[in-house]
């Protein structure tokens, strides 16, 4: 078996963004929400960027898709340098590559109906006819399980529950039968009784359109279960990335280990009897990280070489991970 | 006697689009030194209940009946029928209060030590350098890493989880006998939450003061809580000691929940869910309120609510089920 293509192409990707200074001969100062990050998404598959708020995984998901211009480094979509791509070059890459935002109502017009929320990806990117147009939309609401689709059509995104409006932004996703969707922490706002069937749903539509997904979260017991593989970012770097399951089973860098042992388990024989690993202090601020390994000053395996030298990411038991222990 | 009774508590909304009965006949008893986990998703009333005990009460909100007694220091008193002002010797003092977003309760132009040391100069009647000085000293309580710097400065200057550690100093500061957390980590970092759960759970200990954990996080409460009650559309549907609830949970609502949480322990290929959705309160259903979402849904179940009834080992079930 061949190994799997990459659809997704990820190489030195940094964003700086302009946070203050520079006024009167003040030093410009930036914010390094992202450096340096390398990765790779393959066909077919659910590769989950994780971390904590300023770890830089919403910039990384925005610059995937150009919603927003990089520092430096380059993206490859099926094999197309998306920043160097026209504007009318790159509306033709935008129905193949979509995104769901973590707030539906935000992200809905709310003076909009859902058909006419719908409509509008047909009637931008295609030459249908009114009819095909609602035939669309019809379709699209039941595969995303708002049914009877005669029952939606004409409601406001106020007049539709959380789960609802979620499913309704997928469906506009989905419209144009992407073969990428980004996921922006999607089922965050909603409840624990309604966050299972919107996963379902993207597993579903993963398996019947062949989607391939970039998924974002916080959340990792929602990422051990969406996950085919797993990338961990700490303060705008990927510091372990691999096998989903592997890094559940094993985590190797020190930072991943403490994340994944501060994650409260829902069962109280386990949650009373662990002891997490406690990081002493917060993450460090993005506009001056520390120097070398950006982790060090709250690791607790950090060496002298930890403050000088940044580790790189290397190969260790089929993943990679940065972190000078494994050197 | 319980520290805390509260007894058919009924919190209404007076809204213009109706009235929303957020808490609709709730019984629930909290001991003396012990953890209880009040857990439901958004909407089901725990941040009211928790409003009802301690206020602030906003304009359209009405407890239409029932009773919260609490065993304060001058004996026992019903604090849902307390005047303002005497609730404000028991706020504060004898319980305290931790809310999910501490920038709402902290006061953006007052230095850290002169917030902590507010409730000291107003409870115990310290002077103001005496009241800085013990605020230095709670600083160090809840694990702020060099208490007499950070004691100087101003809320905007700390982080979120800082600003939740200032709070609970704050909350503790009088030694209070109960305190209300309301998703005091929901907004924190998963690190960040471990530390200051952590710190809760010492706290509790250390002051023997009971704890009302409110969250929508079944991991949270299994970590921290000794007892858990389960609220679903106003009305708690089950109640018992956390080890045996998590492990044998009984109203369809609490088992469904329970197979809904995910873990990082546990992979699955499909996710398991309560159909419908949770139901709007202005309007609820007729009969047991879950019964438009639950499998074992009976004609008896649409027309009658049934009461939450004592049932062996001490679990409280409010199901057909189980009577």
């Amino acid at each position: 078996m061949s190994p799997p293509e990459a659809l997704v192409q990820v190489r030195e990707l940094t964003k700086y963004f302009p946070s203050g200074g520079g006024l009167f001969g003040t030093p410009r100062l930036f914010l390094r929400a992202v450096e340096n990050v390398s990765f790779d998404v393959l066909k077919g598959e659910t590769l989950t960027l994780v971390g904590e708020s300023g770890s830089g995984k919403t910039t990384t998901a925005r610059l995937v898709l150009r919603l927003i211009e990089p520092t430096s480094g380059t993206v490859l979509f099926n094999g197309q340098d998306l920043f160097k791509l026209a504007e009318d070059e790159m509306r033709l890459i935008r129905p193949r590559a979509q995104i769901v935002f973590q707030d539906p109502l935000a992200s809905l017009n709310p003076r909009k109906t859902v058909m006419k929320t719908l409509e509008q990806p047909f009637k931008v990117h295609t030459s249908f006819s009114n009819k095909e147009i609602r035939d669309g939309v019809v379709d699209l609401l039941e595969q995303v399980g708002l049914t009877p689709p005669e029952r939606f059509l004409d409601r406001f995104p106020h007049e539709l529950s959380g789960g609802e409006r979620q499913r309704v932004c997928i469906a506009r996703a989905i419209a144009l039968k992407p073969m990428f969707v980004v996921s922006d922490e999607p089922v965050s706002a909603l409840d624990v009784s309604i966050r299972g069937q919107i996963l379902n749903l993207l597993k579903n539509l993963q398996e019947d359109l062949g989607i391939t997904y970039l998924y974002i979260t916080h959340d990792l017991s929602v990422a051990r279960s969406i996950s085919s593989r797993l990338a961990v970012m700490y303060l705008g770097k990927i510091v372990e990335i691999g096998d989903a399951s592997e890094i559940f089973r094993l985590a190797l860098h020190p930072y991943t280990q403490a994340l994944l042992s501060a994650v409260p388990i829902p069962n109280p024989e386990v949650a009373k009897t662990k002891k997490p690993i406690t990081l002493t202090g917060e993450p460090p601020s993005p506009i001056n990280p520390p120097q070398g390994c950006r982790f060090h000053p709250r690791c607790s395996s950090a060496s002298e070489k930890c403050r000088r030298e940044e580790p790189s990411l290397i190969k260790r038991e089929k993943r990679l991970v940065a972190c000078h222990l494994y050197a | 006697m319980s520290l805390l009774e509260i007894r058919n508590l009924r919190t209404y909304y007076f809204t213009s689009k109706g009235t929303v009965r957020a808490v609709d006949g709730v019984s629930l008893d909290i001991e003396e030194g012990e953890a209880l986990g009040l857990v439901g998703e958004s909407g089901c009333g725990k941040t009211t209940l928790a409003h009802s005990i301690v206020r602030p009460r906003p304009e359209a909100m009405q407890i239409v009946s029932g009773s919260v007694w609490f065993e304060s220091d001058s004996g026992r008193v019903d604090v849902a029928r307390l005047p303002e002002n005497r609730i404000r010797s028991i706020r504060g003092r004898e319980i305290g209060m931790i809310f999910q977003d501490p920038m709402t309760y902290l006061n953006p132009a007052m230095r850290i030590y002169d917030q902590i040391g507010e409730a000291l100069m107003r409870h115990v009647g310290c002077s103001r350098s005496k009241a800085r000085q013990r605020a230095v000293e709670m600083l160090a309580k809840v694990k702020i890493p060099d208490p007499l710097t950070i004691a100087k400065y101003y809320p905007h200057q700390l982080s979120g989880g800082m600003r939740q550690r200032v709070i609970t100093a704050i909350a503790i500061s009088c030694h209070p006998r109960l305190l209300i957390a309301d998703e005091p980590t929901t907004a924190l970092d998963v690190t960040i939450q471990a530390q200051v759960l952590e710190m809760i759970e010492e706290l509790q200990k250390d002051l023997g003061m009971a704890l009302m954990l409110i969250t929508h996080d079944l991991g949270v409460v299994a970590k921290v809580c000794d007892r858990v009650a389960v609220m679903y559309a106003g009305k708690i549907v089950e109640e018992g000691d956390i080890f045996s609830l998590y492990k044998e949970p009984k109203h369809p609502y609490t088992a469904g929940l329970l197979e809904a949480t995910l873990s990082i322990e546990e992979f699955k290929e499909r996710l398991t869910t309560i159909e419908g959705s949770v139901p709007d309160l202005a309007n609820p259903p007729a009969g047991c309120r879950f019964h438009p979402r639950c499998p074992y849904m009976t004609e008896t179940c649409r027309k009658e609510d049934p009461p939450l009834n004592v049932t062996e080992g001490g679990r409280r079930i409010a199901c057909r089920l189980y009577m």
